[in-house]
Parts: structure tokens; C-alpha cells; sequence
């Protein structure tokens, strides 16, 4: 009962299914969970559809495990993945930066809750938004991804994939649980029409073979269990043959391949879309479910005369700080609603400096924002500024 | 640990297998954990699996550091992590040989639950525990295998806990292979290591290694081959006894030998079985699981 990878039709599905079903279709064949509300709808879907295919459904002991064992399967040569909320989410920091020491391509995909602690398992937040850039111990990048719709769980779960396995590190989903939980209309495409990426392997003999040598984009090609390479593989600092070095120079080597190789492909990375922009005085800057409220609240602040545009961020890990600089002095107010007290706000404004406003639409969540709340919030920063 | 050693000048008769642009090793003079080590060597030589199919995951601690000497693909992962990464890599790459080895405190303190779960699903890994009897990196703390009454820097006027009985708690949770040895039963080890790869589904090895550096330190046994001698001297070799029974005692014996060798179909026997649809509903699950004739072992 071989079933198929890649589902092509229109569905009425919700984001955690849609997740699931873009991991299948980029070529993910190893899930391993913990359920927890609301992500626990990727897991259930992954454990009918990955035997289907081929693949490997694990639920784990506790989401420590889910991680590690996600790294072991990358390594293994599988592309790999897990679904949490936030209390899974603080527990897989130890081994998402495991992840990020040892270069290991895999996805995590984060359905927000309230937090802190058990907070509101069943209602939405974006309160992990510093989590995703910092929560793991160290100085690293980070790549996180935040969609706004069950059509973009799809589209950039298959995003996700090519981005860890291009630049060889995990990366985030930070999805929400109305994102995740809402039905809406899904377009499975063609196989052929879906870009698939696969991490670069070693073409050199083994004896010549040094894990972490990088190519010429800063990234080192990789070898799996199994293919003769016979290489070291460790969460200590360590040099380009994988050895452990305990010293300042090999730390600063490391360190800076593993911001660099980020950094420096950061315009290939990042991903937003400018929405009725062309003539905006106040740009709405919005990710995750808050677009939606955004898109609402441009279409009625513009229906009352107010030159409002949107910056939908499709990724918030690495900050498009070059954009959000270009636009402050462009327009006179950045307005930006997130379902916390401000966090991706902070980034907003030291990428402004001070070139123009910048207003939070805070929410503590529970509840997605009202689009009134971010009208008001641009026709009172216009007045203002 | 110690780093103030010098390169070794002669080769060792496993230098094929180990990556000597690392040597000399962290591991103190009179450490057990170099024996087990070359015992691990021996048995991956002798089992004729291919090199290339043989991996090894280690956590953080002393033992953990075995991982970073094996010329073979290895994996140094976090603390207590190196059973649930070995579980990814073995899934990913059923036809791979992976040998979980790491300390006491690795696998059944901080990873115990993975140790249970895995031992439950019976997972096709073989796991080496050296039980050092406390934390010897951190300079020797109480650990979850810390002798009642013995002295470490966290317990100084003794311990105050019960150890874990490490071979019983692996047969409860079901594993199908368990042995106990201590590192100076050379060839008994080898020879269960090289049983253990070769066995489907969870095996678990427990050697007795001294740590003369921290433990032996707090509790009058400085001289490493005092200490190896105390374990060696003490201990009985009990095999096929239920290891509940096989305790460590150590003002009488310390019970060692082969104590189970079972057949159990594995996590991927059944993940199988159960996808393809080959059985039918439970409770009654028909046409039967094929239960594989039991093993004739010595
Ligand atoms: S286990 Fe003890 S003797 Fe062995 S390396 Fe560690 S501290 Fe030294």
C-alpha cells in the first residue's frame, strides 16, 4: 500500500496537516515526536503518512529525545523532522543547538501557545520569537520561518527543508495555533513543479575528507553514517577535520563560519512581501497570524483615506534589517502587531534608528489582535509623528 | 582526566581503528575506560561487520570522549542524549551497526528515561555502560551507581542513596541481552560485546571500570591497580541468575557474567508488521507475531 509523497490537488485541510504533507513532499522520511497541543495534529498525521512512504514515524519519550533523535536520523542521511509548542520547544534548545554546532540539516516546527510555562495549550501567542533567535545556549544564526496560512505551512515547510539543507543547520517554523489549526484551502502542486534541495556530499576521498572544511558558500559539504567517511562528529568545539580543540582560536573560527555562512547569504534567506506600499506613509509590519489581522487592518485604514501598506515577513530569523532601514526613511510610521509584548518589535526599531516611528500593537494572546487595534495604532502614529 | 601526556611512540595493534592524530587521550593513568575501549576495538574487528556500517554514539563524561578516538563514523552527542540521537541514526540506517557507549551517569542519570523507553522499544542498539560508580569528569560526584556509603565530592560523609541495580532495571524494561563485567575480564567483555552487536534488538554490556582519579581518590583507593584488583578479586561470575540477584555488594562479591540472552522482535520487526497490515485487530492480533526459536548461547 505504497502511498504517494506528494498529495497534487486542492484540499480543505489545516496548517499542522498541510506542515506535514510539505515535509513529505520535500522529501522528509523521519518524524520524531512528543504530542502536545497544538502541534500534535503534524505527529498524528505523520504517523499514517510516513510508513506510507517509506519513512519512519517515532513518537519519543519527551521532546530532548524527539530532537536527538532527529540529528541522528539527519546524520543517517534522512531528512528529518519534529512539531512542538512551547514547553517541547525550551526542552529541544539543548539539542537544536547541538544541531547548530554540528551543522545538522533538520526542521522544527514551533505551533505556538500562550506561555510561559503551560500558559494556554489551546490558544495562540508568538510569544517565541527571541526564544527561536536566542533560546539555545552560545552565539549562533538562526533561520526561522513564520507563515499565515495552511497554504503557507505547505509552501514553506518545502522552504524550510531546502534552507536546513542548503545551509546545514536546523531550522524554525514558528507557526502559531490559529496557523495551525484553521482550515483553509490548500494547492498540493505537481512533484515536478516542487524545488527540492539536498545537502552538498563530499567528493573528495575519504582520507582527504574534512567535515568541516566549507565550499566556497561557506558551507561544508556532508557525509552520512555509512558512506566511508569515517568522520567525528561532536557538540565541543572543534576544528575542520570535526576534532575537539579547546582553545580561543579554534571557538573563533568556528563561531564565525557558523554566523557567517548565515549572514552572508542573509539576502537569499530572507523573504517578505510588500503589500499596497507604493504610496504608504505607515507601513504595517506583520508575521505569523498577525497578517491577517494587518492585511484587515490596510484595507480599512486605506478605505478611510490613510496611505497604510504592509511588510508581510515570511521569515523573522535573520531580520531583514537592510529592508526595514531602506523603508524608515521612507515612510513616517512602522506599526507592528505581534501576540506578545514586544519582542520582534525591539528588532524593528534598531533597524529603524530612529528614522521614523515605530509603534507596537501588543496582544499578551488568547486571541488573534483586532485589526481596529493596528487602525488606531496607524492613524495615532501619523498624527504623532 | 588528565593532559599532560606525551604522544605514544610505539603503535598500538589497533591503530586501524583509531584516530592517532588525536592521541594521547584524556584518560588518566589507570583509568578502566582505555581496557574497555580496546575491548570495543577488538570486537568490532572480530565481528566482521563492515567497517563502514559501524558507528558510535557517545554522551558527555569521560566515557563519552570514546566516540572522539574511533576512526569509524562517530557521534559525541549531548549529556544523557546519546541513546535517542542513536535511535535516529539506526532508524535512518537499519543496516547499520550502532554501539551506544557512554558512563553511569550519561545513560541512567541524566538519560535514564531514554535508556528505559529504548530498552522498552527494543531498539536494535548495543549499549555500553561503563559504570565508573561516579561522575569522573566533573571530579567525581555522587552518581545514580554510587556505592551506599561511598565518599565522592558531593556526598563526603558517604552516600546517602541506593544505586540503581543497572542490568536488573535493563531486563525490566526489557532488553535481550544484558551482561555484566568488570574491565579486567578481557576476554568475557569482548567476547559479550561482539555477542551484543551481533544480537537484534537492545543489548546492554555494564563494566566495572575503576576511576582511580575520582572515585578511588575519596575512598582510600588512590593506586589504580588496588582498585582494579578490589573489583576483580570481588567479583563472581553468576551466569544466566536473575539480575536482580546479580548485586554489587562490595564487602562481599560483585556479581558479574552474561545474565540475559532472549529473542523479542524489534522496534522495526513490528513498525513493520503493523504497517504493512499483517496482523489483525487487537487484542487478538492474527495471523501471530513469527516469535524466532530462542538462541542456544554460552
Ligand atoms: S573515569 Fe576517572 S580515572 Fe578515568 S579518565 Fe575519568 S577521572 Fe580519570
Amino acid at each position: 500500500m505504497a502511498g504517494k509523497a506528494v498529495l497534487t490537488g486542492t484540499y480543505f485541510m489545516n496548517g499542522d496537516e498541510a506542515c506535514c504533507e510539505g515535509a513529505l513532499a520535500v522529501g522528509c522520511r523521519f518524524f520524531a515526536g512528543y504530542p502536545i497541543t497544538p502541534a500534535t495534529e503534524v505527529a498524528e498525521r505523520m504517523s499514517w503518512r510516513l510508513p506510507e512512504v517509506g519513512g519512519i514515524y517515532i513518537q519519543m519519550e519527551d521532546e530532548l529525545a524527539s530532537m536527538a533523535a532527529i540529528l541522528g536520523a539527519s546524520w543517517g542521511g534522512v531528512k528529518a523532522m519534529t512539531s512542538t509548542s512551547g514547553p517541547g520547544f525550551s526542552l529541544m534548545m539543548e539539542n537544536i543547538g547541538l544541531g547548530l554546532c554540528t551543522e545538522t540539516p533538520c526542521v522544527v516546527c514551533n505551533v505556538q501557545r500562550a506561555g510561559p510555562s503551560t500558559g494556554l495549550p489551546t490558544l495562540v501567542a508568538q510569544g517565541d520569537m527571541m526564544q527561536a533567535r536566542w533560546g539555545a545556549h552560545g552565539h549562533y544564526e538562526i533561520i526561522a520561518i513564520v507563515p499565515s496560512s495552511p497554504q503557507e505551512m505547505f509552501d514553506f515547510t518545502i522552504r524550510a527543508f531546502n534552507l536546513s539543507e542548503q545551509y546545514r543547520l536546523p531550522v524554525l517554523i514558528m507557526a502559531d495555533e490559529v496557523v495551525g489549526h484553521m482550515n483553509e484551502r490548500v494547492v498540493i502542486p505537481p512533484a515536478d513543479q516542487i524545488q527540492v534541495v539536498s545537502r552538498k556530499k563530499p567528493s573528495v576521498p575519504p582520507d582527504q575528507y574534512r567535515p568541516y572544511q566549507p565550499g566556497p558558500d561557506g558551507v561544508a559539504p556532508m557525509a552520512d553514517f555509512g558512506d566511508g567517511y569515517h568522520m567525528h562528529v561532536t557538540g565541543l568545539t572543534h576544528d575542520e577535520r570535526g576534532y575537539p580543540v579547546m582553545d580561543a582560536a579554534t571557538q573563533e573560527q568556528m563561531i564565525n563560519r557558523i554566523v557567517s555562512k548565515i549572514r552572508d547569504h542573509a539576502h537569499q534567506i530572507i523573504s517578505y512581501d510588500a503589500i499596497a506600499m507604493d504610496d504608504a506613509e505607515a507601513a504595517v509590519v506583520a508575521y505569523g497570524i498577525s497578517v491577517r489581522s494587518a492585511r484587515r487592518a490596510v484595507a480599512e485604514a486605506r478605505g478611510r483615506g490613510i496611505r497604510a501598506g504592509l511588510i508581510k515577513l515570511n521569515t523573522v530569523w535573520p531580520f531583514p534589517e537592510e529592508m526595514i532601514r531602506d523603508l524608515a526613511g521612507r515612510v513616517r510610521a512602522l506599526v507592528m502587531p505581534e501576540i506578545n509584548l514586544g519582542q520582534m518589535v525591539r528588532e524593528l526599531e534598531r533597524a529603524a534608528a530612529g528614522r521614523c516611528r515605530v509603534r507596537l500593537v501588543p496582544h499578551a494572546g488568547g486571541s488573534i489582535i483586532r485589526p481596529g487595534a493596528i487602525v488606531q495604532a496607524v492613524e495615532s502614529a501619523l498624527k504623532e509623528a | 582526566m588528565s593532559t599532560k601526556k606525551k604522544k605514544p611512540d610505539a603503535p598500538h595493534p589497533h591503530d586501524e581503528l583509531l584516530r592517532t592524530d588525536r592521541m594521547p587521550h584524556i584518560w588518566c593513568t589507570g583509568c578502566g575506560i582505555g581496557t574497555v575501549f580496546s575491548c570495543v576495538l577488538s570486537a568490532v574487528e572480530k565481528s566482521g561487520t563492515p567497517l563502514d556500517d559501524v558507528a558510535m554514539v557517545s554522551g558527555i563524561g569521560c566515557t563519552g570522549r570514546m566516540a572522539g578516538y574511533l576512526k569509524l563514523d562517530s557521534f559525541h552527542t549531548t549529556h544523557g542524549r546519546a541513546i535517542p540521537f542513536a535511535t535516529g541514526l539506526k532508524l535512518a540506517r537499519p543496516q547499520g551497526c550502532v554501539i551506544v557507549a557512554s558512563g553511569d551517569g550519561d545513560l541512567l542519570a541524566i538519560g535514564g528515561n531514554h535508556f528505559i523507553h529504548a530498552a522498552r522499544r527494543n531498539l536494535d542498539l548495543t549499549v555500553i555502560c561503563v559504570n565508573n560508580f561516579n561522575y569522573g569528569m566533573t571530579g567525581g560526584q555522587l552518581a545514580p551507581s554510587t556505592p551506599f556509603g561511598a565518599r565522592t565530592t558531593t556526598s563526603t560523609q558517604g552516600c546517602s542513596e541506593e544505586p540503581f541495580n543497572f542490568c536488573a532495571l535493563a531486563a525490566a524494561c526489557g532488553a535481550v541481552y544484558v551482561a555484566r563485567w568488570t574491565s579486567l575480564h578481557i576476554r568475557r567483555l569482548t567476547t559479550s560485546i561482539g555477542e551484543a552487536m551481533n544480537k537484534r534488538g537492545f543489548s546492554f554490556v555494564e563494566v566495572l571500570t575503576p576511576c582511580p582519579t575520582s572515585f578511588g581518590r575519596h575512598n582510600k583507593m588512590r593506586k589504580p591497580l588496588e582498585l582494579l584488583k578490589f573489583y576483580h578479586e570481588r567479583s563472581v561470575i553468576r551466569n544466566y541468575i536473575d539480575p536482580k540477584d546479580a548485586v554489587l555488594d562490595f564487602k562481599k562479591n560483585l556479581v558479574v557474567g552474561k545474565f540475559v540472552d532472549i529473542e523479542r522482535p524489534t522496534f522495526l520487526d513490528n513498525y513493520r508488521l503493523l504497517n504493512r497490515g499483517e496482523l489483525g485487530d487487537w487484542p487478538d492480533l492474527e495471523p501471530k507475531l513469527p516469535r524466532p526459536e530462542k538462541q542456544a548461547s554460552g
